[in-house]
């Protein structure tokens, strides 16, 4: 089946980008596909490469980065939500002249178009966070 | 085309799930699919006319419910049980909007394609 996520719930205050992250692997672990992985509202605090954990929690952000990448897989980071947050990839942080940027490795910025396409191109669409 | 249902069950102001619903639903239009908006619980408060959230330092966001209309959202509903709970009539909102009951609501969830809830 193919199967895309959004997420929406923040990562540093809800269970669910965690939860997210293990429906995830538990969907490719079965055979299934994954079209899209979309982050939405506060879940974009996921595509930071700034945050720093406690030695002794998960550091959430990373796993993700490091999920995307080992699966090479499409994860779009919503460009509204993003930039009132302060994620900024290069271009947006030179558009808006920012010092800096930092968005992590794996994520891509882009709207929510990327979020309908993903809807008509997957046979379930299933959201973290609401 | 799919048909993309969006549960909006969050009060207009104190959260940002009201406008994140509500983007969502625009960008369904401009993609021309078949899109139901339900408005359900807490959610049914941003039909209700006359907000001024200038006074709270907060965009009156719920003003681009009257746009729904030109983007071809014509599938409104308000869970009728939400509204009386409330004691909100229809004359209370500002655009028309359809009753549904919780049986029409669950119809209306089964023959979706997808269902977003905010």
């Amino acid at each position: 089946m193919i199967i895309s996520v959004m997420v929406t719930g923040s990562p540093v205050s809800q269970q669910s980008a965690q939860t997210a992250l293990s429906f995830c692997q538990a969907a490719l672990s079965a055979g299934h596909q994954i079209y899209r992985v979309f982050f939405y509202e506060d879940a974009v605090q996921l595509g930071s490469a700034l945050n720093v954990a406690p030695q002794d929690e998960r550091n959430l952000n990373a796993a993700w980065s490091e999920f995307i990448k080992q699966y090479q897989l499409d994860a779009v980071i919503c460009v509204a939500s993003a930039l009132k947050r302060g994620i900024l990839n290069d271009s947006e942080a030179s558009r808006y002249q920012k010092p800096a940027a930092n968005l992590a490795e794996g994520f891509d910025i882009s709207g929510l178009g990327q979020w309908v396409d993903a809807c008509l191109n997957s046979d379930r669409v299933v959201s973290f966070g609401a | 085309m799919k048909t993309l249902t969006f549960l909006s069950r969050h009060a207009p102001f104190g959260t940002s799930n009201a406008k994140a619903c509500l983007d969502m639903v625009l960008a369904s239009a401009v993609f021309e699919q078949q899109v139901n908006y339900i408005f359900m619980d807490e959610g049914v408060w941003q039909l209700v006319r006359g907000h001024e959230p200038a006074g709270i330092h907060a965009k009156n966001t719920m003003a681009a419910l009257q746009a729904l209309e030109l983007y071809g959202v014509e599938n409104i509903f308000a869970l009728e049980e939400s509204l009386t709970e409330r004691n909100l009539t229809l004359a209370h909102l500002q655009i028309p909007v359809r009753l549904c009951t919780r049986a029409e609501l669950s119809s209306l969830i089964k023959t979706s394609d997808v269902v977003t809830a905010l």
